[in-house]
């Protein structure tokens, strides 16, 4: 039986790529970050619950594992409640609550002025950023004009700013990162004309390079850097402008470099979202965030 | 079943199996085509090789992709050249320089190192060898890191093909060569390496798609700025660091943009392969 050249093996194949192209082309909404990452934290044992009330939430990558836990609780206390939390990135979180497609949208970043109309933010936790260096640097503290300085490319040295004589070898975050959104807008930086000489992903790439480079300087998540300094790691966080990152500095906008954690609403949260929402800025969930390093909005 | 039936139906399977792996292909390079459109319609091909910078997210963008993918080339070309003859050597030494017993114990042994998740090479790489590179050279992470691990990281794979194709090569031929007296390293130099060249030659491209392809390692040790370098020890990008470093980003237009680089370093990999093909044919048939 000779195949080649078979009507029906040149049929099959046709469509065997339409059936896959077409499988692609459903998901160009969602893409890599947002591949429908759900998390669904439904709880056991509990399909004697006659109305099952359900909420979506989409958005930040920073703020859904946090949302995730403090979901899974909200369900234990409240089992007619089924929550699904899923990824997307702030952008999409934010759209998603004024499209209606999600009950909360999750942000790790303030609204843009082209975003806020029609839209609720509220704030359940703080996320500090702060620049980090080796710990046998002996500079305590620097100001934002030395910070912008060394990110231009015009303090080199850093003997001029009370440390070794040494050049000092900069780390920035790759484009795209939400960490280096919050760091070019706190110093009015321009991606452009930063001169950095090494680029990192995430915050442990930035710390294991800066145990490699003695003379090196970045900046992480208060929490991450926090977490390497409580473990032994060779690394110090560098006060800003004399302020160091605690828990009370974050929270009263002493320490300046934050972003906010938020809850994305479609104008004032209705029953169902505003109880979540309610309880995520509660005492009840503080533990959940603290875990994940992040500082409670309110006492 | 009548056995015309079933050699039918294992026809069918068969050939089934045989365009699903075919046309992966097809469905990987149609699937970069489509989510990169948008970023092919707004911002075009040609910016990508003629932009001087990367900054996709800048108030005036930049797209220059060129110096990543001149990255990838240096890093990869720069592993083979050093995985190479360690790793012909490691075989030839396997095989003709090693008891029995010792033989089978190195063969694991590779075979061991060669399944050893890139990302465990990358760590060793950031935590011990950039140090050491950073106390003659700051910062330490650059290319010939990348060089040394990503080399580090293919030279099994040069090793074990190059012993399959050692051993492929008919043992009349020793047999001739110890009835004509013919010494062991002229044998080996003479005789074995060039008949075996092909397999050797197959065995380093694969090991050179698998180093341009590798991404968490290089990104860990190569410190990732997208430029062109003036010497061994200035950091570089690839062109799968910077889709690795940059996806977290949630914009549509930024990814699309990242997808077009990946359909980028495919038809780089496509031209290299177009490239190299004549050549191993020729050497066959020497």
């Amino acid at each position: 039986m000779n195949l080649k050249g078979s009507p029906f093996l040149f049929l099959s194949t046709l469509s065997l790529l339409i059936a896959v192209v077409g499988g692609c082309s459903e998901g160009t909404g969602v893409g890599i970050a947002g591949s429908g990452n759900v998390r669904r934290s439904s709880v056991d044992g509990v399909s004697s619950q006659p109305t099952r009330r359900k909420l979506v939430l989409t958005g930040s990558s920073t703020v859904a594992p946090v949302m995730h836990e403090i979901a899974r609780r909200f369900e234990t206390l409240h089992p007619e409640y089924r929550i699904d939390v899923q990824t997307g990135g702030s952008s999409r979180g934010i759209g998603d609550a004024k499209n209606g497609i999600a009950d909360i949208g999750m942000a790790s970043r303030d609204l843009k002025s082209s975003e806020k109309s029609g839209l609720v933010a509220n704030r359940i936790a703080m996320d500090g950023i702060c620049l980090i260096a080796h710990r046998s640097n002996p500079v305590m503290s620097l100001d934002t004009e030395q910070v912008r300085s060394i990110y231009r490319g015009g303090a080199k040295n850093w003997k001029a700013l009370g440390g070794p004589d040494a050049r000092i070898v900069v780390i920035n975050k790759a484009e795209g990162r939400g960490t280096l959104e919050v760091f070019l807008k706190h110093f009015s930086l321009a991606i452009e004309n930063i001169e950095a000489d090494l680029i990192a992903g995430d915050n442990q790439q930035v710390i294991k390079s800066i145990q490699s480079n003695p003379h090196a300087i970045g900046y992480v998540s208060v929490g991450a850097a926090d977490y390497e300094v409580k473990n032994g790691g060779q690394i110090k966080i560098i006060q800003s402008d004399g302020v160091s990152p605690t828990m009370n500095s974050i929270r009263s906008g002493q320490f300046p470099i934050t972003r906010p954690l938020l809850l994305i609403t479609k104008g004032q949260p209705q029953e169902d979202a505003a109880r979540l929402i309610q309880f995520a800025q509660s005492d009840e969930v503080h533990d959940l965030i603290k875990a994940q390093y992040f500082v409670p909005s309110a006492e | 079943m009548s056995p015309r039936l079933n050699d039918r139906v294992l026809t069918l399977v068969l050939s089934g199996a045989a365009i699903v792996s075919g046309g992966l292909v097809l469905l990987v390079f149609l699937f970069l085509a489509k989510q990169s459109l948008p970023a092919i319609v707004s911002v075009g091909i040609s910016r990508l090789f003629f932009d001087s910078h990367w900054h996709p997210t800048a108030t005036n963008p930049q797209f220059g992709v060129w110096p990543m993918i001149a990255g990838s080339c240096l890093v990869t070309i720069g592993a083979i050249g050093w995985a190479l003859p360690v790793g012909l050597g490691t075989a030839v030494a396997i095989e003709f320089y090693s008891f029995k017993y010792v033989m089978g114990f190195l063969t694991r042994f590779i075979e061991l190192l060669g399944g050893v998740p890139s990302v465990v090479f990358g760590f060793w790489g950031l935590v011990s060898l950039v140090p050491a590179i950073s106390y003659f050279h700051p910062p330490g992470q650059s290319l010939i890191a990348g060089i040394l691990v990503l080399g580090l990281m293919v030279a099994p794979t040069v090793a074990l093909t190059s012993l399959t194709a050692i051993r492929s090569v008919p043992s009349e031929y020793r047999r001739g060569a110890v009835a004509l007296g013919v010494g062991r390293v002229r044998f080996i130099c003479s005789i074995v390496v060039p008949t075996a060249a092909r397999g050797i030659a197959g065995g380093a491209l694969l090991a050179a798609a698998r180093a341009i392809g590798e991404t968490m390692a290089v990104l860990m040790v190569c410190g990732n700025i997208p430029q062109i370098p003036k010497n061994l020890f200035e950091p570089i990008r690839t062109v799968t660091a910077n889709i690795a470093l940059e996806m977290g980003d949630d914009t549509v237009f930024h990814r699309s943009v990242l997808f077009l680089t990946g359909l980028v370093l495919m038809l780089v990999v496509m031209i290299i392969l177009g490239i190299v093909e004549p050549f191993r044919k020729r050497v066959a048939y020497e």
